[in-house]
């Protein structure tokens, strides 16, 4: 047992109470359905647009990226243009792979220690094709669900829902996405609980968001494929929504309504988590800047005057030093008589 | 050294972390583990704020009265002023990607050595004190206020990272711990928590030019012996040069090479470098004895104080008159040049875009900064074939190459050092690849943790490294460990005399000085380190 994942279960089933009891026992179908989702909006888009605005306001001091590659010297070199991008435009296309393909998490490796005493790095590429699954999944769900807030429906959109249930079993056709958003959602938390490692460094905030996402595909299927809901109506006020004209159709069916909570209560606890990685990858000095360090001057806008030892202190404290081992010096010794030197407290340590 | 645990012991070390979760895990601090706390009189020389004595062991470490405070205000500061830490300290997902990629956590198995805990360390307090959500859910949230026990896990954790950078090569979006270290290490700073192998250096840097407080006669002593013992070696005397004004290029390299084996022979093969090109081409360059160091462990201190100690090299170079700026081997000098010096002290408009006065090459990746590494200008030498080069004085050697840390990843200077060896021997072996190039693994002592204090800590984080180079040693004979850094020519041999004792370690250019050939040299029967040549030492016994 590990109470920070117990934490997550218990406060999604508490918000699958509170949403399914409110409407089913309560009535309150304005609130979850109308009230919670604009306000869920709301702290959405200002609290994302108060983070990114925060991070923005901050300066990039130094030009810091990761180099993976070899840099632009010679020409006999190759240079990593991607890994070690010295220009915007591969920056661009560091940045792209990074954010469509997780290019540094592809990288990943599992360190073992073989018999004998020999380390081995072996790739471990389940941690990017859980997430890689996981993210493309939730994008097409999201992007699927655009048809409840379109009229008409359009054309491109019929054709991505063909796509995404092209494994027609039945009626009505099943859509891989949701399927495989349950399944990778289900892995990234098993993985979590189940090892070590991760189990020790994770937080109740991160077993929350995947058993809330986990909650939100759950009663999706749940009302695709089973407890089928009335669609229509579903649209009715998914539509009200955005067109600024909110109804409540009877009888859509309480697990709408959860599903609609779980969402909504995801949409407003993003701005204040570590989901805002979506908007920081973006900004990660690591990342996003060309290794050109040394080509182009970059400016530290905070930049300020710091006390130094300069050339003429120095010359000072060791003239007489310098003067008889014959190094240049810019002054000259005063012509005086040589006088014993008092000043043997500081040698070199040797 | 005598508690040093065996190898054995360091290598079965379990990865599974404890039951406890990590907040509630006391710290414990353990002798190896950790440096001495700085000498008041170091931290007072260059002003840090807080000099006095202090001992990590005991409970009190003196403590200005409004600590907390400070550490508060410094964090704030630090949000306000780097983008890298705000955004660090707000996206990561513990994904735990970055878990075994950290050479002290592969070393100790303590799970706070992953990066992600390293980095969370901070985090939660970051949590507590600006978050409103650390501030409501607290504990639950991951957030935890500030006591003393979390600052002296926060000095010891920041006191066993190197500022590797490797946690940053898989982290998906980048998160650098190295970063977080680095201005981690600035924050406690402000209370005067320092170590003493990065503070008395600094003020050592700053006085003397240096970090081994070298002055500018004994400077000058030790290159004048270097010299001596070539003209014993090969016969010719090389004569450089010291602070002279008006020379074309300046020359910097860290002190170490001039200051302990085998650094001083990479400093031998300069000298016999510059001599070459000199007598051959008419080179006309310089070293100084005031920006006598290339390293910076101002850069392990804070921002400002590596600024303040960087400054000199441009200085010097302004003071001298020179066109531009040659670098010798070093690794987080590197970093400071190539991400740093510019901002910090740049633009430097005294000088000129570098260009080889041998080969006419411009050196338009340097175009700003206008320092060039010493194997950027020596492969750019041998692939215009500006060098007589004899490789058959290294055959005796089987090299492997050890990528340090910064010229790798803040910098991504891979091929010239390679193309460099491989010119001047013929035997080459790589390490696997996952512990080379972008994902090479610390020497294990970097960013001024090599004292001799922490030598437990030293050896478990220098394990990958060793391992690495122990595959090759079985695998192809390896005999020899090239470097391009002053630190890990100081803190190799030793990592190697306990992991993989046949395997010896060199710097680039002394294994150039070894294969070049000088004008009117006689027959060379010995290398740098003044020991016989395989096959050349009967010759040697039939001319006596
Ligand atoms: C742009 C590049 C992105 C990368 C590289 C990325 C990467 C990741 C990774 C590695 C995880 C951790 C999986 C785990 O929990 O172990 C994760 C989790 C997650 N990401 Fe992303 N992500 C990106 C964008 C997005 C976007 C656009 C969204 C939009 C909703 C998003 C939402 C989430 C969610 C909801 C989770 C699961 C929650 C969790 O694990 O705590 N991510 N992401
Ligand atoms: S790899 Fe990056 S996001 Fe993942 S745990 Fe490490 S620092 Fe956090
Ligand atoms: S920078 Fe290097 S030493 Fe520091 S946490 Fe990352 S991998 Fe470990």
């Amino acid at each position: 047992m590990n109470r920070h994942y117990m934490f997550s279960l218990i406060a999604v089933l508490l918000l699958f109470l509170i949403a399914y009891v409110g409407v089913a026992a309560v009535g309150l179908e304005v609130l979850f359905g109308i009230i919670i989702p604009y306000a869920a909006i709301v702290v959405f888009t200002v609290g994302f647009i108060y983070r990114i605005v925060g991070w923005a306001r901050s300066p990039v001091p130094f030009r810091i990226p990761t180099t993976c590659g070899q840099q632009k010297s010679l020409p006999i070199f190759k240079q990593a243009k991607i890994d070690n991008p010295s220009t915007k435009g591969n920056v661009v296309i560091r940045m792209i792979l990074e954010i469509v393909l997780f290019r540094s998490l592809f990288r990943n490796t599992k360190v073992k220690v073989k018999e004998g005493g020999k380390l081995f790095y072996g790739y471990e590429l389940w941690l990017w094709l859980f997430a890689l699954a996981f993210h493309y999944a939730f994008a097409t769900v999201l992007v699927r669900h655009l048809r409840f807030f379109t009229e008409p429906v359009p054309q491109w959109l019929q054709l991505l829902e063909n796509v995404d249930s092209f494994m027609q079993i039945g009626l009505p056709g099943v859509f891989l996405s949701g399927v495989v958003l349950l399944a990778a959602v289900t892995l990234l938390f098993l993985r979590r609980v189940l090892l070590p490692q991760i189990r020790y460094i994770s937080l109740a905030n991160d077993y929350f968001p995947l058993v809330l996402i986990f909650g939100i595909a759950f009663t999706g299927i749940l009302m695709r494929y089973f407890i089928k809901v009335d669609v229509v109506g579903a649209k009715e006020l998914a539509y009200g929504l955005v067109s600024f004209h909110p109804t409540i159709p009877e009888g859509i069916g309480a697990v709408f309504y959860v599903h609609v909570f779980f969402v909504s209560v995801l949409l407003a606890y993003f701005p204040f988590s570590k989901l805002m990685h979506l908007g920081g990858i973006f900004m990660s000095p690591t990342r996003n800047l060309p290794t050109n360090t040394r080509e182009v001057r970059h400016v530290n806008p905070w930049s300020y005057p710091v006390k130094v030892h300069t050339y003429e202190e120095y010359e000072d404290e060791f003239r007489e030093k310098m003067v008889e081992a014959e190094l240049p010096v810019d002054k000259e010794l005063p012509p005086e008589p040589e006088e014993p030197e008092a000043d043997e407290t500081s040698e070199e340590k040797e | 050294m005598s508690d040093t645990p065996k190898p054995e012991e360091i290598l079965s070390r379990s990865h599974t972390p404890p039951k406890t979760g990590w907040m509630d895990t006391p710290i414990n601090i353990r002798p190896g583990m950790y440096c001495y706390a700085s000498n008041p009189k170091s931290v007072d020389y260059v002003g840090l704020p807080y000099p006095r004595q202090w001992n990590p062991m005991e409970d009190d470490w003196n403590l200005p009265e409004n600590w907390k405070e400070i550490i508060f205000e410094g964090m704030r500061d630090r949000l306000d002023r780097f983008r890298s830490f705000k955004v660090f300290m707000d996206i990561c997902v513990r994904c735990g990607a970055c878990a075994d990629k950290c050479h002290f956590f592969i070393g100790t198995g303590d799970p706070k050595n992953m990066p992600v805990l390293r980095a969370e360390l901070i985090r939660s307090v970051y949590r507590n004190d600006f978050t409103r959500f650390g501030k409501i859910f607290g504990k639950m949230a991951g957030a935890r206020p500030m006591t003393l026990d979390v600052l002296k896990e926060w000095w010891y954790y920041l006191f066993q990272c190197t500022e590797c950078r490797r946690c940053s090569v898989f982290c998906p979006y980048g998160i650098d711990t190295a970063e977080i270290t680095i201005i981690g290490r600035e924050l406690l700073n402000l209370l005067g928590l320092n170590i003493d192998w990065i503070a008395t250096p600094v003020a050592n840097c700053y006085r003397t030019g240096n970090h081994l407080g070298i002055q500018p006669h004994a400077y000058k002593d030790m290159i004048d012996f270097f010299c001596e013992d070539i003209e014993e070696i090969t016969g010719v005397l090389p004569k450089p040069s010291l602070n002279r004004k008006g020379a074309e290029i300046l020359f910097i390299t860290p002190s170490g090479d001039v200051f302990a084996d085998p650094g001083t022979y990479t400093a031998m093969g300069y000298l016999i470098l510059f001599d070459f090109l000199e007598k051959k081409y008419g080179l006309d360059i310089t070293w100084s004895t005031y920006a006598s160091e290339g390293g910076n462990f101002g850069f392990f201190t804070s921002h400002e104080t590596m600024k303040r100690l960087n400054a000199k090299m441009y200085a010097e170079a302004k003071r001298l008159g020179v066109k531009w700026i040659l670098g010798g081997e070093c690794g987080h000098m590197w970093r400071v040049i190539n991400q740093y010096m510019d901002t910090m002290n740049g633009p430097a408009d005294h000088l000129e875009v570098p260009v080889s006065p041998i080969t006419g090459t411009r050196f338009e990746n340097a175009a700003s900064t206008r320092m060039v590494h010493i194997t950027e200008f020596l492969s750019d030498l041998i692939y215009h074939d500006k060098l007589d080069l004899d490789p058959s004085r290294n055959d005796h050697l089987k090299v492997t190459f050890h990528d340090s840390c910064n010229p790798a990843r803040g910098m991504g200077l891979l091929d010239e050092p390679r193309y460099v060896i491989q010119s001047v021997c013929k035997n080459f072996y790589e390490m696997p690849s996952n512990t080379i190039r972008e994902q090479t693994f610390c020497c294990g002592s970097g960013a001024g943790l090599n004292a001799g204090e922490d030598m437990e800590l030293r050896l478990s984080g220098g394990l990958p490294r060793a391992n690495a180079v122990r595959h090759v040693h079985e695998k192809h004979g390896v005999n020899m460990l090239a470097c391009i850094c002053a630190i890990d020519r100081a803190v190799l041999p030793p990592l190697m005399e306990y992991w993989v004792p046949e395997v010896d370690v060199t710097g680039i250019c002394e294994m150039v000085g070894n294969a070049l050939n000088l004008p009117g040299q006689k027959k060379r029967t010995t290398d740098l380190r003044s020991e016989d040549l395989p096959g050349m030492e009967e010759e040697e016994d039939a001319d006596e």
